[in-house]
């Protein structure tokens, strides 16, 4: 529960609003695809962010964040050798084991591609374990895109269909125009084997979730990622319950069967 | 063995479940076509007197905004319909249409099939049926556009 000191090595803008954190931990540090850590920037406050990078990686760590409020954007203020504090890692991850031998579907919107990120470097060091991989991402325009060098590279290999859209582009921007639920009903999956992971805006993931039923990918093998305020991480304070369950301890990565009952009520 | 259009109609999913005399109507009515990559479809204004059923390729479908330049407001791929305004007068494009990749097509002669419609209601409720799923797809997905999803606080 105290948290390490953690010390920035790197702080670069990925788009207007967006920024990824480099950090060196004190000693090896180890997380699941899809956990997250409390980010504390001394003196300001902590805030919940997820882990993007390659959890193979032990001696460092990346966070990608956009600036929305006091912590965040204190942390952007921040340099190289600063410290900052984080607890965790903490919650659920994504289901990179149980995909093994099946198609492996991933939808992520906006800064949705960030906790999907591990997932993507974790099935690319096994390709040969998983069925096909489909990795579908929207942004609002070509400017909001993440990791723009990686999804190049990753464009590159054979062995990943990687689909881009955006919500609005001019002539300059030669990809698919749309929202992301209409890659689903394009993306060559066998539905009846394929695990889905999911991450972004609610609306985007219930949408997404009519078009992955329309297919016929089972509601089990669906998971996603959802958000809530946190403030304790470990289930203590019920900032973020879901229903009966805490997003912090129980989540962030919920199999959808599992919440079926809870998502999209506007109640909750 | 060489497909027919009939052929290539019937396996297309937009057509799929027609009866074997309204495909033969059909594909009367239709034409292969292929456009170059950047080449014009069919520009906003402009009569619709054909629709597309795309074979393969990208096609950007756009409208032209005074100082800001020609907005893609939607993408269409293998497999999608390109164009609805040929179904209701005035039959003009309402915005324009340029591939982004080399793309191969059915063109299908609207007033031939406008003409086909008014003699068999049969063929006219199906076809309008696919048509308003096309309509109700694209109304759903522009109005996910306008909620700009990936915006903070969404």
């Amino acid at each position: 529960m105290i948290p390490l000191a953690f010390r920035i090595e790197r702080l670069r803008q990925d788009t207007h609003d967006t920024f990824t954190m480099d950090l060196t931990p004190p000693a090896e540090f180890s997380f699941a695809p899809g956990q997250f850590n409390m980010v504390y920037v001394f003196g300001v406050g902590e805030v919940p962010i997820s882990i993007s990078s390659d959890p193979a990686q032990k001696s460092s760590l990346q966070h990608t964040t956009r600036v929305v409020g006091t912590v965040t954007k204190a942390l952007k203020r921040l340099k190289k050798g600063d410290a900052i504090g984080i607890r965790g890692p903490f919650g659920s991850s994504w289901p990179v084991e149980e995909a093994v031998g099946r198609d492996c579907l991933i939808v992520a919107g906006g800064i949705g591609l960030a906790p999907l990120r591990p997932v993507i470097y974790s099935v690319l060091a096994q390709r040969q374990r998983y069925g096909r991989v489909v990795v579908l991402y929207g942004t609002r325009t070509s400017e909001d895109l993440l990791y723009t060098h990686e999804l190049e590279n990753w464009r590159g290999k054979f062995d990943l269909d990687i689909q881009v859209t955006i919500d609005r582009g001019g002539r300059e921007w030669r990809g698919h125009v749309g929202v992301v639920t209409g890659l689903i009903a394009r993306a060559s999956l066998d539905p009846g084997n394929t695990v889905a992971m999911m991450c972004g805006p609610e609306v985007m993931m219930r949408f997404s979730l009519m078009e992955l039923q329309r297919r016929g990918v089972s509601p089990e093998r669906v998971y996603l990622s959802m958000e809530r305020n946190m403030k304790c991480a470990v289930g203590f304070c019920g900032h973020c319950q879901y229903g009966s369950t805490f997003v912090c301890k129980d989540g962030p990565v919920f199999r959808f069967d599992r919440i079926a009952h809870l998502f999209g009520k506007p109640e909750i | 063995m060489i497909k027919t259009l009939a052929d290539i109609i019937e396996e297309h999913p937009f057509f799929k479940g027609l009866e074997k005399s309204h495909l033969d109507l059909i594909a009367g009515c239709a034409k292969n076509v292929h456009f170059q990559e950047g080449e014009v479809v069919f520009r906003e204004g402009d009569p619709a007197d054909l629709f597309y059923v795309v074979k393969q390729g990208m096609v950007a479908i756009e409208l032209m905004v005074p100082q800001r330049g020609f907005t893609t407001l939607q993408t269409v791929g293998a497999g999608d319909v390109l164009g609805w305004s040929w179904l209701l007068p005035p039959y003009q494009w309402r915005f324009g249409a340029r591939t982004i990749e080399a793309t191969r097509a059915l063109a299908f002669d609207a007033k031939c099939l406008r003409g086909k419609c008014e003699k068999d209601h049969d063929l006219g409720y199906e076809l309008l049926k696919r048509f308003s799923h096309v309509i109700s797809e694209r109304l759903e997905a522009t109005r996910l556009q306008l909620m700009d999803l990936y915006g903070v606080g969404a």
